[in-house]
This record gives structure tokens, C-alpha cells and sequence, in this order.
């Protein structure tokens, strides 16, 4: 039995990357934030990149705790689509293309999100990654932290539970 | 609640970047209440499909306006932090509307603040969101 020859780096670096790029490039509100991605793999970590208008405590300074319950969230939601689509975009069932070209799959729907402030939030770039708990077909839970310069001593934490899109659901849904 | 303490809270808040870059108001503030409404805009998008508001911009709302609340309590001297916030989103909020956020502290001892907050669109008897959290009492 022959063996498939692997693909070339290059291919599916450039799949991975436009997928990721389709999927958090088509959100406002994560450009609004500054706030990025990087991949390893299939391991995703959210950057923020600090900006003074982040800043939610002028005197001290320390960064707004929405910002930060924010960028914990866009991380959630971004790693549970990423992990949700992963297979079908490497299969080819998802058409990278066609995802780059705006044909976005549904994202999931927050139904509660708690977040628990560990230490302030310091004027400098912050980081987080996102666990999947549970990815059901219709609830998925997730956890999330954040950290800056130690990834041991995190300034906030996480968890959170969405509804997951129903996959019949196309492109043309309007509303909730 | 002093006049002057109204006034000191509502200016600490109007001085929060973080705030004022996501166009929050102050509609009402004082004896341990807090009203802010925060415009609908374009890029605080978080559903391009349907232009829903992102939760962050909504979990952002709801702790300014939970702080706002603490800051404004006659037994909360000073300033204040978020120990933890949840919150529930009940229904996507109608784009184009304007998200406006209730906070109450409805317990307070020397060290912790407990606040309910609920957010609501036009429809007011459906709200979008609600949230509790717990917020240091700072100063004492």
C-alpha cells in the first residue's frame, strides 16, 4: 500500500495561516482591541498588544478589567472556532478560499463567561491561551488565562460556556 | 452621597482611556448606583454576519459601570478593583442600538463590594445581559 506523500511545508503553513487570518481578521472588535494570534501548530496564543487606550485605571496605571475579561473571551471564542473548523479545512471539506474570501463559518454563542482577577493588569503586552474542557455538539466549556511576564503567575483567568452553531446552519443565518 | 463625591467619581471615570475609547456615558450615578450607556459602533463588532456587539465591549460596560456603582457607595471611601465578574448573555444585542448598563451594589462590608448589573437595548423588558460580581473595597 503506497503511502500519501506529505505535503509540502509551504501549502500547509499557507492553508493554516489563511484560515486563522480569515477567522480573526472578519472580527471588528478583535482589530479594535489589538489583539492577535499565534499558531503553533494547532496551538493558538492571543496577544494583546498594549495601547493607552487599554488602560483602565489612570493612576496606577493598570489595564480596564473589561479589556481583559475581553481578551479573554475573543481567545475562547477564537481557539473553540479554530479547534471547531481544524478538521474540516485540513480535510479540505472547508474551502480556505472560500473562508478568505468572507464565507466565514458561524461563530459560537457566549452563554456565560466569569472571570476571576488574579493581580492587575500591568501597561505592557499580555497573553493567553484557551483549554476546551468539553466541545459537545451543542454546549462546549471552556478555560482561559492570561499572563505577561510570567506564564506561572497569570493576572486573570477564565471560564466559560458557549452554544455551539448548528452545523446545517449556512452562511445566509440572520438574528439569533 | 456628597455632591463632591459624585462629582470625584464621575470625573475619575470620565478620565478611564479604556472607557471614553468606547464611548461610555454616564447616565446616572450615586448612593451605590450607576447607569452608563455605551453607543453602537462598527468596530466593536463581534459577529461580522449579523453585526452584532462583541461580549468583550458588553463585559467592559458591565465593570466600568459595577465599579461606577462601588465608587459612587457611601461606605466605599476610595477606589476599587474586580475580584470577579460573570456574566450572562441572554440574547444578542438589536445593532444599531445603543447598550445601556445598570449596576447596584446590594451588599457592602469593610472589604468587599457585591454588584448586580443588568444591560439592556431599546427593548428594556429583555435584557441582553446580566452580571454579578465582587469589587474591593480600597481606602479603610
Amino acid at each position: 500500500m503506497a503511502r500519501k506523500a506529505p505535503e509540502p511545508v509551504q501549502i500547509v503553513k499557507q492553508r493554516r495561516d489563511a484560515a486563522l487570518n480569515a477567522l480573526v481578521g472578519g472580527v471588528p472588535y478583535i482589530n479594535f482591541m489589538g489583539i492577535s494570534f499565534d499558531r503553533r501548530g494547532d496551538e493558538l496564543t492571543g496577544v494583546l498588544s498594549f495601547e493607552d487606550k487599554l488602560i483602565g485605571n489612570p493612576i496606577l496605571p493598570a489595564i480596564h478589567g473589561g479589556v481583559t475579561a475581553a481578551f479573554l473571551e475573543v481567545t475562547a471564542v477564537i481557539s473553540l472556532s479554530w479547534a471547531y473548523i481544524w478538521e474540516d479545512f485540513e480535510s479540505g471539506t472547508l474551502d480556505v478560499e472560500a473562508l478568505a474570501a468572507g464565507n466565514l463559518p458561524r461563530l459560537p454563542k457566549t452563554i456565560d463567561f466569569t472571570v476571576d482577577y488574579l493581580r492587575s493588569g500591568l501597561p505592557r503586552d499580555a497573553y493567553a491561551r484557551a483549554t476546551i474542557t468539553r466541545a459537545g455538539r451543542r454546549y462546549a466549556s471552556v478555560q482561559a488565562e492570561a499572563w505577561q511576564d510570567n506564564k506561572d503567575r497569570p493576572f486573570a483567568q477564565a471560564t466559560a460556556h458557549f452554544l455551539m452553531p448548528r452545523p446545517d446552519q449556512s452562511s445566509d443565518q440572520s438574528g439569533d | 452621597m456628597t455632591v463632591d463625591k459624585a462629582k470625584i467619581a464621575r470625573q475619575f471615570i470620565q478620565t478611564i482611556p479604556h472607557s471614553k475609547a468606547l464611548g461610555m456615558e454616564i447616565t446616572a450615578l450615586g448612593d451605590g448606583m450607576a447607569e452608563i450607556t455605551m453607543p453602537y459602533d462598527e468596530r466593536f463588532i463581534g459577529d461580522p454576519k449579523t453585526g452584532v456587539i462583541h461580549g468583550g465591549a458588553v463585559s467592559a460596560l458591565m465593570d466600568t459601570c459595577g465599579g461606577a456603582a462601588v465608587m459612587s457607595h457611601p461606605d466605599a471611601p476610595a477606589g476599587t478593583a474586580t475580584i470577579d465578574l460573570r456574566i450572562d448573555y441572554m440574547r444578542a444585542a438589536t445593532p444599531g442600538q445603543a447598550i445601556t448598563a445598570r449596576a447596584e451594589v446590594y451588599h457592602i462590608t469593610r472589604s468587599v463590594a457585591f454588584v448586580r448589573a443588568t444591560a439592556c437595548d431599546d427593548d428594556t423588558d429583555r435584557p441582553v445581559a446580566t452580571a454579578t460580581g465582587a469589587f474591593t473595597v480600597e481606602g479603610r
